[in-house]
């Protein structure tokens, strides 16, 4: 009689369960990876190679997003503003648009399903064609030589490619703004220049993408590592990592901004 | 003192889940600069047993000791510090995939020592020598065929001149010529490096004619030993069935299941 209730119950503890054990797992993981992080400091290049392959191998997507979201940004901003007589402020409106939140937030998703998967990946892979094995038999510790540099290009590649991303939609929106639908120039420019504050602002939005930086490498590297070595424990983690960052993106940024813009505390 | 057994298990047992052991108290002795098989069908524990050996997994009683060292007592540092003298050579290879052979091999050497790229440079040629693949040295392992990603991931083994060199199905899936080769290859290198090599396989025949001594493994135990001659002429009708490949025997063709008459009469009434 009881026995449903009583197994759904249970499912709902042992998931919970579950997820506290992982999320402690992870959180193992985590400080394991800080401390071999020697030599990925030590052997910068072998960081600055990951940075390529993160970082700069991302640059067409957030570029050309960054340039779109500008653009509509622009567009709807515009035709907004225009309705209170206000259309000068378009600079202003896409700028802080952009740096405070879709700069980070935006890139930082591009970041996880265009980056995040593929470390998830191509750690998973190496686990399962057995290249980590080998590396621990030749007495080569795998956190230390390939997670740890993953790990810090992701951190690094993250805050410079939010900028990019918020650079370029400043420009896309100044394109449709200013030459296309006829806000001056210099007002554009000027009022953007008076409202963006250096520490209030700008500051923020590096120190939120540095957070989803470091969000997004760490689901990365630690799906990739724990994947179950076969094709479809592969294809679970490396679907997870993208899921699990986005979630963790969106839910950092109410928290961020609540501190931030917000006054909580 | 160096130990006249390069390697010992003793009354090793391990398990990955309490229910199930995969290893049930196995003894084994491995001389210095011998070459010696563990034979046994899939899934008897031959693979656990050099993971074992090489410390990636920690016996759950008994001691396994190599050169000296019982290997699930030392810390980390000290693996590591006895797996730059251990050499393993994976199933498939197990090559940096980002990286061409000349890489491949040299990743040891450039990881463990302060070597010029010049003496990195003949060593890795003389390594790729030894197995035939100099000519390969600029290629990515994508290019490679099956026995010759096997050669290389040899010659990484080798790099840095182990003492025991551990090989987990080196013949599986390779046609009879690079068959040939690499099971020449391990004999000749363990002979010219003075080194002293496992070799985990199911491959009878080929392995008879390269090893000095042989373990059968069996549902996680010893079931029988022996030199290649005595392994031969073994009377012993489980060694018999393996070696000479027969189908039934004290190793059953059948999963263990219920009468056949009766799963045919369950299967027509359902």
């Amino acid at each position: 009689m009881l026995d449903r209730p009583l197994n759904v119950l249970r499912s709902i503890g042992g998931g919970l369960v579950d997820a506290v054990w992982r999320l402690g797992y992870a959180s193992r993981f985590f400080v394991g990876v800080l401390m071999l992080s020697g030599t990925a400091m030590r052997r910068f290049q072998l960081t600055i190679r990951e940075v390529y392959f993160t970082g700069v191998l991302s640059l067409i997507i957030i570029v050309v997003s960054g340039l779109f979201v500008g653009m509509v940004l622009g567009l709807q901003g515009y035709d907004t503003l225009q309705r209170f007589g206000s259309a000068s402020a378009l600079g202003t409106l896409v700028a802080l648009s952009l740096v405070r939140e879709l700069g980070p937030v935006v890139a930082g998703l591009l970041f996880a399903s265009r980056a995040g998967s593929a470390i998830t990946a191509e750690i998973g892979l190496m686990k399962t064609t057995e290249q980590l094995s080998a590396m621990e038999m030749m007495a080569i510790n795998p956190i230390a030589r390939v997670v740890a540099p993953r790990f810090w290009a992701g951190v690094i590649s993250m805050p410079l490619l939010a900028a990019l991303f918020s650079a370029m939609g400043i420009l896309g929106g100044w394109m449709v703004g200013v030459r296309l639908l006829g806000v001056d120039d210099g007002t554009f420019w000027s009022q953007m220049q008076a409202a963006v504050d250096f520490r209030e602002d700008i500051l923020n939005g590096v120190i939120k993408s540095l957070v989803f930086g470091l969000a997004v490498s760490w689901i990365a590297v630690f799906e990739g590592y724990d994947a179950v070595p076969t094709a479809e424990g592969v294809s679970s983690a490396t679907t997870r990592t993208v899921v699990t960052s986005s979630l963790a993106i969106l839910a950092l940024d109410v928290l961020l901004t609540a501190f931030m813009f917000r006054g909580v505390v | 003192m160096a130990t006249p057994n390069l390697v010992e298990l003793r009354n090793v047992v391990f398990a990955y889940d309490a229910a199930r052991p995969v290893l049930k108290g196995i003894d084994m002795a491995i001389p210095r600069g011998r070459v010696v098989a563990i034979m046994g069908g899939s899934g008897c524990g031959k693979t656990t047993t050099i993971r074992l050996i090489g410390g990636q997994l920690k016996a759950s009683a008994g001691e396994v000791i190599v050169d000296g060292e019982s290997v699930s007592r030392l810390d980390d540092g000290a693996l590591y510090a006895l797996r730059r003298r251990m050499g393993m050579l994976f199933q498939f290879g197990a090559l940096f995939t980002d990286m061409t052979v000349f890489d491949n091999v040299a990743f040891q050497i450039r990881e463990h020592t302060d070597l010029t790229e010049e003496l990195i440079n003949d060593l890795v040629m003389m390594k790729l020598n030894a197995v035939g693949l100099r000519g390969a040295a600029d290629l990515m392992p994508s290019e490679l065929s099956g026995g010759m990603a096997r050669r290389v991931a040899l010659a990484r083994a080798i790099s840095l001149d182990p003492l025991l060199m551990m090989y987990d199905e080196p013949f599986a899936g390779l046609d009879p010529i690079s068959l040939g080769v690499i099971g020449q290859l391990i004999r000749k290198l363990n002979d010219a490096l003075g080194a002293t090599s496992i070799i985990v396989t199911h491959d009878v025949q080929e392995s008879l004619q390269i090893v000095d001594y042989i373990y059968f493994v069996s549902e996680g135990r010893v079931v029988a030993e022996g030199s290649p001659a005595e392994i031969r002429a073994s009377k012993d009708p489980w060694v018999h069935q393996f070696v000479w490949a027969e189908a039934d025997g004290p190793v059953p063709f059948q999963y263990p299941s219920p009468p056949y008459a009766q799963d045919l009469l369950e299967a027509g009434r359902a």
